[in-house]
């Protein structure tokens, strides 16, 4: 280097033209939760336990779910139909306990592959942040579909 | 001593004071900002409307903090390292010329804390008693990390305060005095220092940089190296001090930079703006011209940061010791002879 270069100086005025450009650029930010990136199609949210189209929940708690994910977030319980719950679950076994860990879930996607009655999918929103573990276990009342307002009228 | 007199020095010593540690505390979220804006981001905005609150936030943050002090330390230089940096730091502004004289009930009020025939050696002296409260910290804290930081603080000081003396001494020999406030009336209207010392003012640039611990000079607390530098084992206040410290330096460094090289509170056509104003928002205008020249060093040292890596060790020694020391005593020479031959017609 000679003496000029060794100086450092016309390296750094370039330098703080191109850092000083940047500051009238457009901001890359994205504000978020009042403004959403645009998901792909294949993105994996929280997940979705489905109805069906007669808003019965298709889950049949086989377990299969729970036997795929790798990071065993799932545990369920079952129970059997009872007469007069047939409007409520389509399947004669339905999951009565239904709990996704979300600090343990990965995201995926295994557990929509390997069921076989399509009622689970990875279809819903960021999960949010919370400041308990035990407030990250979903139960049914998070993960289960609202029913549909179509179906009741 | 009158009374009257120490009624407003007091005065004058809370405004400076609060002024200080207003605009220290605001360059953090300055540094945020900037360091945002650079880099295409927007910077810290959730705390009150466009981030303002965000240094309460962060003071408030650091005070809840827990403080820790760790076993094998040596306690009393523990807590007497980040004391120090903060008090030396405020030191400083005593002799910074804010401002012409103002008259109030027909008193003339100097808006200067004191005027001190030695201020800029006052000034220098200040400042390198700064790196020992690194030091200190470093030393106290019985960590490896903080023993290197300040050993490097300590050497880089040193060398960088060598030219930082020379490049003062060629604006010395123009202007004949050491009194702060003689410099700034030298510099009337748009007689600025800066356009016959523009070599000395650039070296002043380089070793203030230096001085102050600042990118691309920051390797004391050199993150990659040393974890946290000299202050790896300090937490809560503590460090907050040190931060606050660094911060009060920069606007030191800047307050110095202004009244030495760029006119201090004098701009064109201020003698048509003081007879219009009258002799109290007159000065008050030019310490807002000041502040404003502070604001733009303080702009500068955020911009230098966030454009710049940091030196090498090795690099940083020999711009010290072979460009910025031979640069500085050739620019002391040039200065000699052109005094001289100016003289001499």
């Amino acid at each position: 280097m000679n003496f000029w270069e060794r100086l450092y100086l016309p390296a750094i005025f370039q330098g703080m033209g191109i850092t000083f450009r940047h500051m009238f650029k457009k901001k890359e930010t994205i504000f978020y939760p009042e403004v959403e990136r645009e998901f792909s199609e294949n993105w994996r949210g929280m997940h979705s336990l489905k109805r069906d189209e007669q808003g019965r929940e298709r889950c049949t708690a086989c377990g299969l779910c729970a036997l795929s994910c790798p990071a065993e977030a799932i545990t369920m319980i079952a129970a059997e139909r009872q007469k007069g719950e047939e409007a409520l679950y389509r399947e004669e076994k339905y999951a009565a306990v239904y709990e996704i860990n979300m600090l343990r879930c990965i995201f995926c996607g295994l557990c929509e592959e390997a069921c076989p009655k399509e009622a689970i999918y990875l279809d819903g929103p960021i999960v949010p942040a919370d400041y308990l573990r035990k407030d990250f276990i979903y139960g049914k009342d998070k993960l289960v579909e609202e029913p549909m307002k179509v179906q009741q009228d | 001593m009158e009374l009257a007199f120490i009624i407003e020095k007091f005065a004058l010593i809370l405004v400076i004071f609060v002024i200080s540690l207003t605009v220290a505390a605001y360059s953090t979220l300055a540094e945020r900002k900037i360091a945002g804006f650079l880099q295409d981001r927007v910077g810290p905005n959730r705390a009150g409307p466009g981030g303002m609150f965000q240094p309460l936030a962060d003071g408030l943050k650091m005070f809840f903090k827990e403080e820790i002090i760790p076993t094998e330390s040596s306690k009393a230089l523990f807590i007497l390292g980040p004391s120090l940096a903060l008090f030396t730091s405020f030191l400083g502004s005593a002799v910074i010329p804010w401002g012409q004289d103002i008259e109030i009930a027909g008193r003339q009020v100097s808006l200067q804390i004191t005027d001190i025939n030695v201020g800029v050696l006052y000034i220098f002296g200040v400042v390198s008693l700064g790196v020992y409260g690194i030091m200190i910290g470093g030393w106290a804290s019985n960590n490896k990390f903080s023993l290197m930081g300040a050993v490097r603080a300590a050497s880089q000081s040193i060398s960088y305060e060598i030219p930082l003396g020379l490049s003062i001494i060629a604006l010395l020999m123009l202007t004949n005095t050491l009194s702060m406030k003689e410099i700034a009336e030298q510099q009337h209207g748009i007689n600025w220092n800066i356009f016959y010392q523009p070599l000395g003012f650039l070296i002043f640039l380089i070793c203030s940089f230096a001085e102050t611990n600042r990118t691309p000079f920051d390797l004391p607390e050199c993150e990659t190296e040393l974890v946290g530098g000299y202050h790896t084992e300090y937490s809560g206040f503590k460090m907050g001090a040190y931060m606050f410290a660094e911060y009060l330096n920069m606007f030191l460094a800047s307050a110095v930079m202004s009244t030495l090289y760029f006119g201090a509170y004098n701009y064109p056509g201020m003698d048509w703006v003081n007879e219009m104003t009258g002799a109290v928002i007159g000065p008050l205008i030019g310490m807002a011209v000041l502040m404003l020249k502070i604001f733009a060093f303080i702009f500068l040292f955020m911009w230098v940061r966030w454009t710049i890596p940091r030196f090498r060790y090795d690099q940083l020694m020999n711009l010290g010791w072979k460009i910025l020391i031979p640069l500085a005593i050739a620019n002391i020479v040039i200065t000699g002879i052109v005094i001289t031959i100016i003289d001499k017609l």
